[in-house]
């Protein structure tokens, strides 16, 4: 069993309280932080090999690093914390039990990036974690952790799963619709108003402070070759013991089900869903696979926000691929051509199928249209709903062929 | 409820105004303040987009934008109570279909609709992550979990 990192507090009664954090060695990472320059905590971070724990598992020191060292204005450090991968709950559990590693996490990413101003994007439909950070940021300032040279705003949003990607985020935050934006310019150019933004995910920022605690080497060797640390996966669907499970990164896919109390229903196991809704399915056999950002690349599918999600043998997976497919109908912003049509159309064939109207020939006409719309879109949501209506049919295209009546 | 022209007090004019200063552009403002307007109009009408739009410079057609991009704002009545229903795939393999039919039945509306005596607008909403305990549903501001029919019933009768 891992070392538990992020979860650490997770037990202690008023863990979200400032007196219960502090009591526990929180805030010595920050008081060790501000006697370090920000190049040197950079550092600190890109040899700790953390990656991104949001969806994407882009390095975080490089990308601290992007920001112009020759920029004088403003600098903004903004938190996604607009949870929303079908599949994923950790960031909730993180906001409300230990609201205080993501400040300290937020004030050490601040001095390393140069910002004075940090913004908490926490989804609508969250209320009480929104409560419990914000009255956490409230503890903050009046210990004065907070207003001496960094400040938090913390922000509602007001449903919109487009919005947890990072230029959907910062048009929302902007106050417009949340549509994504074309990048280049990549947000640590030209972010949030026109500045210079780092986009971290609230994991991500909770693994720095005990990065910069107990040294990058430490953290690296957590996990695997190309990962530092642990992560916190969400296990959800057919297993007996649904919860955030913390371990090494560099753990199976069949270890981590075996922590979740193995498969529920009929106890055997069909497939699973590794890193959330958006990530192509993986069958029954394709589970010794390692839990990390590449192990799942080279599977073919994808960690992203570790959202596992287990089908036992009586599950049905068309109609699992239509609630899928109905959530990217619903959710697509309607900004690029592609992903508007395609998802409305896929949902709709989809759906035919599973009520047991489809023809033989929509399977092969989803996929083409899945393919035709890959790619060509401003951000990955339309990417992310490409994986599971290709990955579905063509793993499972005998339940798919079986309700289709030609 | 909007019959008049809609107006915040003077205490809420100036949460308005210190919202507004957060933001490096005021306009950052517009989604805390359109969930005040609606919690205090209890929704957003077209005159409070207009209001609101006048408290930021902004257009009527630009708040509308927003307005109707984000699922939470309501443009018509709502009711007293929101149930929203997770239909999300997690929730879906912990027999989300069947607590959605439940409360269909039992409220004798689809999603999307209100009961007759404005006591509760019914939702089937995408994921709100607490798959841990599906089937799950947001009851105005609680996450209510691992629900069951009877567990459903309990909770619908407490709603008044």
């Amino acid at each position: 069993m891992a070392e538990i990192v992020l979860m650490r507090n997770f037990e202690r009664p008023g863990s979200h309280t400032l007196a219960v954090y502090r009591e526990h060695g929180g805030y010595a990472a920050w008081e060790k932080a501000r006697q370090m320059e920000p190049a040197a905590l950079v550092e600190e971070v890109k040899q700790s090999n953390l990656r991104g724990l949001g969806g994407a598992g882009f390095p975080t020191g490089a990308k601290w690093s992007f920001i112009p060292k020759n920029h004088t204005g403003p600098v903004y450090l903004v938190v996604n914390a607009d949870e929303g991968e079908p599949g994923t709950f950790k960031d909730r559990y993180l906001l409300e039990k230990d609201p205080h590693a993501l400040i300290e996490g937020m004030l050490i990413a601040a001095r390393a990036i140069r910002s004075a101003l940090g913004f908490v994007y926490v989804r609508g439909e969250y209320v009480q974690p929104w409560r419990r950070f914000s009255a956490a940021v409230k503890e903050a300032y009046d210990a004065g952790l907070l207003g001496q040279g960094f400040d938090i705003v913390v922000h509602r949003g007001a449903g919109a799963y487009i919005c947890g990607e990072e230029t959907g985020l910062l048009s929302s935050l902007e106050g417009k619709k949340g549509w994504p934006k074309i990048k280049p310019p990549f947000p640590a150019i030209k972010g949030a108003f026109s500045q210079p933004t780092i986009v971290n995910n609230v994991e991500t920022l909770c693994c720095v402070p005990p990065i910069v605690s107990r040294g990058a080497a430490w953290f690296a060797g957590l996990g695997s070759k190309t990962q530092g640390g642990t992560r916190m996966y969400s296990v959800s669907g057919r297993v007996q013991k649904p919860g955030v499970y913390e371990t090494s990164v560099s753990v199976t896919l069949r270890r981590l089900i075996e922590l979740a109390g193995g498969v529920s229903h009929s106890g055997r196991l069909k497939a699973v869903v590794p890193g959330g809704g958006s990530a192509p399915i993986l069958t029954a056999d394709e589970i010794d696979v390692a839990m990390d950002v590449d192990g799942l690349r080279n599977a073919g599918s994808m960690i992203g926000s570790a959202g596992v999600i287990v089908f036992d043998e009586t599950a049905s997976i068309p109609e699992a691929l239509m609630v899928l497919a109905r959530f990217y109908a619903h959710e697509s912003c309607g900004q690029c051509t592609p992903c508007r049509e395609s998802t409305g159309w896929i949902y709709k064939m989809v759906h035919r199928i599973v009520e047991g109207h489809g023809r033989k020939d929509d399977l092969d006409t989803i996929i083409d249209v899945a393919k035709r719309g890959a790619g060509t879109t401003i951000c990955a949501f339309y990417d992310g709903a490409v994986g599971p209506y290709i990955s579905y049919i063509q793993k499972f295209r005998h339940e798919f062929e079986l309700l289709c009546r030609s | 409820m909007t019959a008049s022209a809609p107006q915040f007090s003077a205490e809420q004019l100036a949460e308005v105004r210190r919202l507004q200063g957060l933001y490096p552009d005021r306009r950052g403002a517009l989604l805390p303040v359109l969930h005040m307007a609606q919690d205090t109009f209890g929704y957003v009408s077209l005159e409070v987009e207009e209001y609101v739009a006048g408290l930021f410079g902004l257009s009527a057609a630009h708040v509308h934008e927003v307005v109707t991009f984000y699922t939470l704002f309501f443009q018509q009545p709502k009711g007293r109570h929101v149930v929203a229903v997770c239909h999300n795939l997690s929730c879906h393999l912990a027999g989300a279909p069947e607590i959605l039919a439940h409360v269909k039945a039992r409220l004798g509306i689809e999603p999307g609709e209100t009961t007759e005596d404005g006591r509760i607008t019914f939702q089937a909403v995408e994921c709100l992550c607490a798959c841990e305990a599906a089937p799950m549903a947001q009851i105005d501001d609680r996450y209510e979990l691992n629900l069951t029919r009877e567990k459903v019933d309990q909770l619908l009768e407490a709603l008044r």
